[in-house]
């Protein structure tokens, strides 16, 4: 089933259109990344998905109904990627405050944040104003002010910056945990390996306009490019490699990086190591990082603009 | 509406608790106080001067009055090297010295002392020298002076009304116009900008992204503004209370001396007289109606220009010099307001007070200015009325004007912005 539909959205400023006609689906509970370099109109879409921006044209749905900015807002966890805090508020009452503006009841608001505090072991700073905290910990305090009203789509945008590995960590079990819980998530970030380590799904978009989406995995074979790396226990002779069947790509250390002729199997590289009796100790396929997916396809889209006119 | 609440709360408190608010809360009041008191102990600890006449000419041996603060000691038989020498030692502060004069162009006085003589003492040295010289050419030229006090005329006119017969001051009504547009240009100026830096701060701190995900950026706005102004009416309680009290206590750790010095400071028995005039008029003044309008007028005027102030301050980025140049279309109007003001209270009548006080822009300033002087008959009931509608009309319009502007600035990083983008803003579809 898919929590948010987004169907043919438009938004056009003045000078530029940062968002052209974007449409996905994400499905309940799953782990959203959102992709794109500076300025693609990722920011863009999120307010619009937040319910800051009205979309110029397009539908966004939300459980099947049009998203309603006022009623639906409660259900949206946003963490935009600038952090904002009050500084010379108490973190306790900041977030109490955050918690009761997206419509929880005091002493429900009061018993969450004793829990995450616990768990994120800020109860010694509760009192503290909040530029009296680090970094890493404001952006804890933000994190939990998102998520405090347990909405239905959390959307955080770029999380972990600024945080060190044991805080990281700790957010990725959080995150991983509320969607195990159902809750969904748009994860948007410019660091591709929490990208495929953490999503379930993704989507490129660059100058406004969709480049792809599907899941990682599905990609990652979209765009291989038939390349694979053989070990060998001893380096043969370059005479023995000669074979229509592959192209060497690299030679490494104990090791080469093939490319398969359209016309050849897999079969036929082990054949032909076989025949020429090269002992082979390992055979894997090589398929393209999320991050060389990336590069290759905004490069790609940016060539395309470049030479298309206006 | 519970959102603008709960915003409404959190800026209240959060101004209302911090140190700054109590400190100027106090010491405003006490300001009031030192500038009603500080002359009056000044008056009465500066002491008497007493100043040695050293007189050539003969003339003037029994003429000078001692008054209250200046005494004379005419010495006609020291040298006057002796007496330039000593006379700060025997106590005195400084020698007048009359030469030989002609009686009918007398010239060449002068006074030594070691500090700069004072207003006061040059006043009673002039007025003491030329009332002996009048009198000395009266009865040169046999002028009986009793027969000239007689002559001598002193009327006054009272002001009414033409419709209740009343009596008008318009002294009373200048220094309550004056004093009561000053304070609500004060109140617009320190509020408004208060509502402008915290704008700034939540668009500068990028806390507004966070907040507009909650609520929409008008309720924000509208949250910090309402709360502002409970603020500001908080802070107005307080002092009234305040200054009440003070003007109740403080008379009673005050001597009578220097309280009879304040009151005398003037020195000047017209003044006086002005002043008991002042008082009196003041108890005459329809307050219900005052109290009630300036209220009014105070909250429509912040209402007018704080969400100006808002959507200035949504402009603004890091660097925060660009904003001092866009307050200005927004602080210039008021400070014009300020100056009809003057004009208005010296002539409440004039078509320059009378349109201002009508226009939202300058009504809350001039018609406060203007109100003393009398409703009906000063200000006519039409006019009030209509002055209120706009007023009303006006703040409703900026309000809306400035949502369209701030909804956009607040989230509009990056790029500086100009007056003329954010006035495209008004008018883009939504």
């Amino acid at each position: 089933m898919n929590l948010l539909e987004v169907q043919h959205l438009k938004k056009h400023y003045a000078t530029h259109k940062a968002v052209d006609d974007i449409s996905f689906n994400i499905s309940q509970g799953s782990i959203f990344g959102l992709l794109g370099p500076n300025g693609a109109g990722k920011t863009t879409l999120l307010r619009m998905i937040t319910g800051i921006f009205y979309p110029d044209s397009g539908n966004i749905l939300l459980n099947g109904k049009p998203f309603d900015q006022l009623q639906d807002l409660q259900y949206i966890g946003y963490m935009p990627e600038e952090r904002g805090l009050y500084k010379k508020m108490m973190v306790g009452e900041q977030v109490l405050y955050l918690a009761q503006l997206k419509g929880l009841d005091k002493k429900t608001a009061v018993a969450r944040i004793k829990y995450w505090f616990d768990k994120f072991e800020l109860n010694n700073w509760a009192n503290k104003k909040v530029d009296e905290l680090s970094k890493g910990m404001q952006q804890k305090v933000q994190f939990i002010s998102t998520i405090l009203h347990e909405p239905k789509l959390l959307i955080l945008d770029e999380p972990f910056s600024g945080l060190d590995p044991i805080n990281s960590n700790l957010l990725k079990q959080e995150i991983f945990n509320l969607s195990k819980n159902g809750t969904t998530i748009i994860f948007s970030t410019h660091r591709m390996e929490q990208v495929e380590e953490i999503c379930d799904h993704i989507m490129l978009v660059n100058k406004g306009h969709k480049i792809l989406d599907g899941s990682v995995k599905q990609i990652r074979q979209d765009f291989k490019e038939g390349l694979f790396r053989i070990g060998v226990g001893v380096m043969p002779n370059p005479a023995q490699m000669a074979t229509w069947h592959f192209t060497i790509v690299n030679v490494e250390n104990n090791a080469y990086v093939l490319k398969l002729n359209p016309d050849s199997t897999t079969n036929d590289i082990l054949l032909h190591f076989i025949n020429q009796e090269i002992p082979v100790t390992y055979f894997e396929e090589i398929l393209p990082s999320i991050n060389e997916v990336f590069i290759s396809q905004v490069q790609r889209t940016e060539n395309l603009a470049a030479t298309q006119p206006a | 509406m519970n959102k603008i609440s709960l915003i409404i709360q959190r800026e209240f408190l959060f101004r209302v608790r911090k140190r700054s608010f109590l400190i100027v809360t106090l010491l405003v009041p006490l300001a009031f106080a030192a500038i009603m008191i500080i002359p009056a102990l000044l008056a009465s600890s500066s002491g008497s001067q007493k100043v040695v006449v050293v007189d050539k000419s003969g003339f003037f041996k029994g003429q000078f009055r001692d008054a209250k603060d200046v005494y004379f000691k005419f010495l006609d038989n020291t040298p006057l090297d002796s007496i330039k020498k000593n006379y700060a030692k025997e106590g005195y502060s400084g020698v007048l010295l009359i030469p030989q004069i002609d009686i009918e162009r007398p010239s060449g006085f002068e006074y030594y002392s070691e500090a700069q003589a004072s207003i006061m003492l040059e006043n009673a040295l002039t007025s003491n020298l030329n009332s002996a010289i009048e009198k000395l050419r009266m009865e040169a030229n046999g002028i009986d002076k009793s027969k000239l006090d007689a002559i001598h005329a002193d009327v006054t006119v009272d002001f009414r009304n033409s419709k209740d017969e009343k009596k008008g001051s318009s002294a009373a009504s200048f220094v309550l116009g004056y004093a009561s547009g000053f304070i609500i240009y004060l109140m617009l100026l320190l509020f408004g900008t208060s509502v402008m830096r915290g704008v700034m701060e939540e668009k500068v701190n990028r806390i507004a992204e966070v907040m507009v995900s909650s609520v929409r950026p008008f309720q924000l706005m509208l949250g910090k503004i309402i709360g502002i102004a409970a603020v500001g009416l908080l802070q107005f309680i307080i002092w009234a209370i305040l200054l009440i009290g003070l003007s109740m206590v403080l008379p009673l750790f005050l001597s009578p001396d220097a309280m009879h010095a304040a009151s005398q400071s003037s020195n000047n028995p017209q003044m006086a007289e002005a002043m008991q005039k002042v008082s009196f008029m003041m108890a005459k003044i329809n307050w219900p109606l005052f109290i009630g309008c300036f209220l009014f007028y105070f909250l429509g005027g912040y209402l007018f220009y704080s969400s100006l102030f808002a959507a200035v301050g949504s402009l603004a980025n890091e660097d925060a010099s660009d904003v001092q140049q866009m307050t200005l279309p927004v602080t210039a109007p008021i400070i014009i307001s300020f100056l009809i003001v003057i004009k208005a209270v010296a002539d409440p009548t004039s078509s320059l007070a009378v349109w201002a006080s009508i226009i939202p822009f300058s009504s809350p300033l001039v018609m406060m200015a203007r109100l003393p002087a009398g409703v009906p008959g000063t200000v006519a009931i039409w006019q009030l009325l209509l002055s209120m509608v706009l007023l009303v009309a006006g703040f409703i319009f900026t309000t809306w004007m400035s949502g369209r502007i701030y909804r956009t600035g607040i989230l509009m990083y990056g790029k500086k912005i100009t007056l003329k983008e954010a006035i495209k803003w008004i008018f883009s579809k939504s």
